[in-house]
C-alpha cells in the first residue's frame, strides 16, 4: 500500500505541475504583445489561412518537412506514434472504456516502435551529425533517453512481464475519483509510472514547451495585412 | 584581391564541416560615443553593463511574444543548422542559426528560468560576461537577418528578431556598431543615410534631368519638394549617386513621365533604408518613419511610392500602418503604401505604357529575390505577389528571363550576404564569404543559360554584389537595377 501512497502523491504532485505550468506558460505568451508584424513568407492573407497554416505545420510538420527529411522522417514518426500510445493510454482513466479508443488498440501497439524508431533516429543524429552535435547540450540528450525509458519499460509490460492491468486501472480510476487502490507492483510500470512523473514535471519547463508554443508564433500566426489592418499592441500601441 | 580565402564554387553546393570558431575574429568597428549619442544610447560601454544588459533583457521579452515563445520553443531539432547563407559560406558553426540563437538563448537562460538558475550546466546556460558579450558582438554582426532559418524553423523561429534584441542591448550598454548608428543619426538629423543636404540633392536631381535630356531628347522631371505633386517617392538615397542605383531611378522617373504621374522626392524625407530595424530599436524606428508622414504631409501628396530596397520595403509594407498609420490625408484608392514595382506592374497590365521588349535583347537575364521582400513583405493582393510582380515585370521588358534553382528562389532565396546592417568594409570577409551561396546559384544559371544580367530590387543588395561579384570571378556590371530593364526599354514620347 505504501507503493500506492507515493505514486498517488506523485501523480497529483506532476499533475498539478503540468496543468499549472503549462496554464501559466500559455497565459504568459497569449498576454505578451506582439507590437510589429513579422509573418514569415509565405503568409495567408486571412484568418483560416493562418488556420490551415498551423493545421500543417501540427499534423504534418510542413516547414520541417522542406527544410530537412531526415528530420522529418524521424520526427514525425515520433510525434504520431506517441499520439497514438496516448490515446491508446486512454483505456486505463476511462470506464466504459470509449468505443474510439478500443477501434484504436491494435494500431496503438505498432505505434510504440514508430515511436522508438523515431526517438533512436533522433538521438542519432545528435552523434552522427557535426552540426546536430555541436547544437546539443545534455538537456537534450536526457529527454530523449527519458522518452526512450518510458517506451521501452511500457513495450516490457506488453511483451515481457505483463503487468495486472484490471488492478492498474483500479489504480489510475480510484486516482481520478480520489479513492485510492493498490497499485501492482510491476517493475516494469515502476520504472514507467516514475518516468512519466518526471516528464509531466519538466514538461513546462523544458523546450518541451513547444507544443503549445506553437500556436503563438508569430511568424505563423499572423495574418499578412499590415496593409489593410492598422496592428497595434505593446509599445506600438502606446 | 583579398586576404581571406574566397569559397570555391563547386559543380553542386555542398554542407561544410564545422570549423570551430573560424569567424571569431569578424567584428565591425564599434561606435564613437558621438554616434550612440545621436541615436539616443550611451557613448561607451557602462560599469554597470551587466546589470543594464540584464534589464534590459528582460524588458525586450516581456515586450515580445516572438522573443518569448522563440527562446523557449527550440527543440535543437537542428533543421535550420544548414539554412544561413552565412554559416555556408564560413563553416563557423556558431554562424547555424540555432548556435547564433542559443548565444542569447543561454544568457536568457541563465537569468530567466528556472532550469538556467539551478542546471545550468544541463541546458547549456551561461552568466553574461564579458567575453560572452564580444561574443554577441561578433555573431550578432555575423546576421543579415534575412529570416531565412525562420522560413525553414518547424515553429518559426526567426534568428532575426533575437540578433535585433541583442544589438539592442548592445547599444543600451554602450557597444554599438558604428555603420549603422552613424548612418542612423545623419537620417535624424539630415534625412538620409548620405548626409546628402537640400541643395546638393537638387543639384544631382538637375544633373540626372540634362544626364535623361541628352539620353532622350525629352524633358524628364526628377522634382525635389515639389508640393501638391500625387506620388511622393520615397528611395534608398544610394539610387541619387550609386551605380547601378541611379539607372534605376532614372527608369522610375521614365516610367512616371510616360503615366503622366506627377511625382517628387522630399529633401526632409530623402531616404527609405531605416537602419533602425537592423539595430533593434523602437524608438528610433518610429522616428525615422516619422520624418516620412510629416513630409508627405506637408507636400500634401496622395500617395506614397517605395523604391527598390528591401529591408525599407519591408518597414513600409508591415511597419508603416502601425507605425505612422492611420494616413487618412493620403488617397484611400491606393495601397499605402506603394511598391515602385506594383505601380509599373500596374501601368504595364493596364497597357498605359508603350514597351520594346527587344531593347532588352543583349541582356540573358535572372532576378534576386532580395530576402526582406521575399520573407518579410508582399507586393499585389495575392500571396507571393512579391515574387510574381517583378519577375512579370522583367519579362514584359524583356525576352530573355531565367529564373536560379527553385530553392535558391522566391521565400527560399539567399542573401546577397551584405544586408541587415553589414554592408560595411570592416566585414568585407564576412560579406564575400557569406555571398556564396547565392554566387553558387548564380553560377549555374550563367552555366546553362549564358546569363549576364544579375537584376535586383534592393540598395544593399545591389552595391554588395557590385563588390562581391568580381572576388567570383564575375563583372560587377552584371548587377543591374530592376527599373533600368523597364527605362531601357520603355518607348518615350507622346502616346497617340
Ligand atoms: C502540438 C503538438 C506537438 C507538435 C506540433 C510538435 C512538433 C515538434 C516538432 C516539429 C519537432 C522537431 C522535430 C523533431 O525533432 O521531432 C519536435 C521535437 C520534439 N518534440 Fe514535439 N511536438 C508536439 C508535442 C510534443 C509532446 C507532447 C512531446 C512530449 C511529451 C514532444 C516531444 C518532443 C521532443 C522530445 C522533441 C525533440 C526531439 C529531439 O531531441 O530531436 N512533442 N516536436
Ligand atoms: C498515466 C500515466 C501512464 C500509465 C498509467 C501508463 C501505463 C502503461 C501500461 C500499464 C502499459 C502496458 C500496456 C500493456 O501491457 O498492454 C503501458 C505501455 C506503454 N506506455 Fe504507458 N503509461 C502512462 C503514460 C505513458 C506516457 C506519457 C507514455 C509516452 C510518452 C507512455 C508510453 C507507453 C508505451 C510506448 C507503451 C508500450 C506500448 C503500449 O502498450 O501501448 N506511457 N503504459
Ligand atoms: S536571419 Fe539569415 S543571417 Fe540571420 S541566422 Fe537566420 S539565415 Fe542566418
Ligand atoms: S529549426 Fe527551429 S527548433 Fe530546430 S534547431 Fe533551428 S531554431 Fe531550433
Amino acid at each position: 500500500m505504501s507503493l500506492s501512497v507515493i505514486y498517488a502523491i506523485l501523480f497529483y504532485a506532476a499533475t498539478l505541475l503540468l496543468i499549472v505550468g503549462v496554464t501559466r506558460k500559455i497565459i504568459i505568451y497569449a498576454r505578451t504583445p506582439a507590437p510589429l508584424k513579422i509573418p514569415t513568407t509565405p503568409a495567408p492573407l486571412t484568418k483560416s489561412g493562418v488556420a490551415w497554416r498551423l493545421t500543417k505545420e501540427v499534423v504534418f510538420f510542413r516547414s520541417l518537412f522542406n527544410a530537412n527529411k531526415w528530420i522529418w522522417l524521424f520526427g514525425w514518426l515520433f510525434h504520431v506514434g506517441l499520439l497514438l500510445v496516448l490515446l491508446r493510454h486512454l483505456r486505463y482513466v476511462t470506464e466504459p472504456v470509449w468505443t474510439w479508443v478500443v477501434l484504436l488498440q491494435p494500431f496503438g501497439k505498432y505505434a510504440a516502435f514508430a515511436m522508438l524508431f523515431g526517438l533512436f533516429g533522433l538521438w542519432a543524429r545528435r552523434f552522427l551529425v557535426d552540426r546536430i552535435r555541436y547544437i546539443t547540450s545534455p538537456s537534450d540528450h536526457l529527454m530523449l533517453m527519458l522518452l526512450i525509458g518510458i517506451g521501452l519499460s511500457g513495450l516490457g509490460m506488453t511483451y515481457i512481464d505483463h503487468t495486472d492491468i484490471v488492478s492498474m486501472k483500479t489504480f489510475m480510476l480510484g486516482l481520478m475519483y480520489f479513492d485510492l487502490q493498490p497499485m501492482p507492483s510491476n517493475p516494469f510500470l515502476i520504472v514507467h509510472l516514475s518516468l512519466v512523473v518526471t516528464l509531466m514535471i519538466i514538461f513546462p519547463i523544458s523546450k518541451l514547451i513547444h507544443a503549445p508554443g506553437l500556436f503563438f508564433s508569430p511568424t505563423r500566426n499572423q495574418v499578412d495585412d499590415a496593409r489593410d489592418v492598422r496592428h497595434v499592441a505593446g509599445w506600438t500601441a502606446k | 584581391m583579398a586576404d581571406f580565402e574566397v569559397p570555391e564554387l563547386k559543380e553542386y553546393p555542398v554542407i561544410p564541416l564545422i570549423q570551430e570558431g573560424s569567424m571569431a575574429h569578424s567584428k565591425p568597428y564599434v561606435a564613437k560615443p558621438e554616434h550612440q549619442k545621436s541615436v539616443g544610447y550611451p557613448g561607451e560601454l557602462l560599469d554597470n553593463w551587466q546589470e543594464v544588459a540584464i534589464n534590459k533583457m528582460g524588458e525586450l521579452v516581456k515586450g515580445s511574444r516572438a522573443l518569448q515563445v522563440f527562446l523557449d520553443t527550440c527543440v535543437k531539432c537542428g533543421a535550420c543548422t544548414d539554412k544561413c547563407h552565412y554559416f555556408l559560406g564560413t563553416a563557423d558553426p556558431k554562424n547555424m542559426p540555432v548556435a547564433r540563437q542559443d548565444l542569447f538563448r543561454a544568457v536568457y537562460r541563465r537569468y530567466f528560468t528556472f532550469a538556467g538558475k539551478f542546471f545550468p550546466k544541463l541546458v547549456g546556460a551561461v552568466d553574461l560576461t564579458k567575453e560572452v558579450l564580444d561574443q554577441w558582438y561578433s555573431y550578432f554582426h555575423q546576421c543579415s537577418q534575412c529570416r531565412r532559418c525562420s522560413v525553414f524553423c518547424p515553429y518559426g523561429i526567426d534568428t532575426a528578431e533575437i540578433s535585433m534584441a541583442a544589438r539592442e542591448i548592445l547599444d543600451s550598454v554602450g557597444v554599438g556598431q558604428k555603420y549603422c548608428n552613424e548612418i542612423l543619426g545623419k537620417v535624424h538629423v539630415i534625412g538620409n543615410n548620405l548626409g546628402l543636404p537640400k541643395r546638393a540633392l537638387v543639384d544631382t536631381m538637375e544633373g540626372l534631368e540634362e544626364d535623361i535630356k541628352d539620353e532622350t531628347g525629352l524633358d524628364v522631371r526628377v522634382p525635389v519638394d515639389q508640393k501638391g505633386a500625387d506620388v511622393l517617392l520615397i528611395t534608398p538615397s544610394a539610387d541619387f549617386f550609386a551605380e547601378p542605383h541611379i539607372d534605376g531611378l532614372i527608369g522610375y522617373a521614365k516610367v512616371f513621365h510616360q503615366a503622366g504621374i506627377s511625382w517628387t522626392v522630399s529633401s526632409y524625407a530623402s531616404e527609405a533604408a531605416n537602419f533602425s530595424m537592423f539595430i533593434g530599436s523602437n524608438d528610433n524606428l518610429k522616428k525615422a518613419a516619422m520624418r516620412i508622414r510629416d513630409a508627405a504631409y506637408d507636400l500634401g501628396v496622395k500617395r506614397i511610392v517605395v523604391g527598390e530596397c528591401g529591408h525599407a520595403w519591408r518597414v513600409a509594407y508591415s511597419f508603416w500602418n502601425t507605425l505612422i498609420g492611420p494616413m487618412d490625408f493620403l488617397d484611400k484608392q491606393y495601397p499605402m503604401p506603394s511598391h515602385i514595382v506594383e505601380v509599373t506592374h500596374d501601368l504595364i497590365k493596364r497597357g498605359a505604357l508603350k514597351i520594346d521588349k527587344e531593347a532588352n535583347d543583349h541582356r540573358r537575364i535572372t532576378f534576386h529575390d532580395s530576402c526582406n521582400v521575399a520573407r518579410g513583405s508582399r507586393m499585389g493582393n495575392i500571396p507571393g505577389g512579391q515574387f510574381i510582380l517583378p519577375r512579370e515585370v522583367i519579362k514584359s521588358c524583356a525576352n530573355h528571363f531565367f529564373d536560379m534553382a527553385p530553392e535558391t528562389i522566391h521565400e527560399n532565396t539567399f542573401c546577397c550576404g551584405g544586408g541587415g546592417g553589414l554592408l560595411t568594409d570592416d566585414l568585407m570577409e564576412l560579406r564575400i564569404k557569406g555571398a556564396a551561396p547565392r554566387m553558387q546559384a548564380l553560377k549555374q544559371v550563367v552555366d546553362e543559360h549564358g546569363v549576364d544580367t544579375f537584376v535586383a530590387i534592393c540598395a544593399i543588395c545591389k552595391t554588395q554584389f557590385a563588390k562581391s561579384l568580381p572576388y567570383y570571378d564575375y563583372s560587377m556590371d552584371m548587377i543591374t537595377s530592376l527599373h533600368q530593364i523597364v527605362g531601357d526599354s520603355l518607348i518615350l514620347g507622346p502616346t497617340e
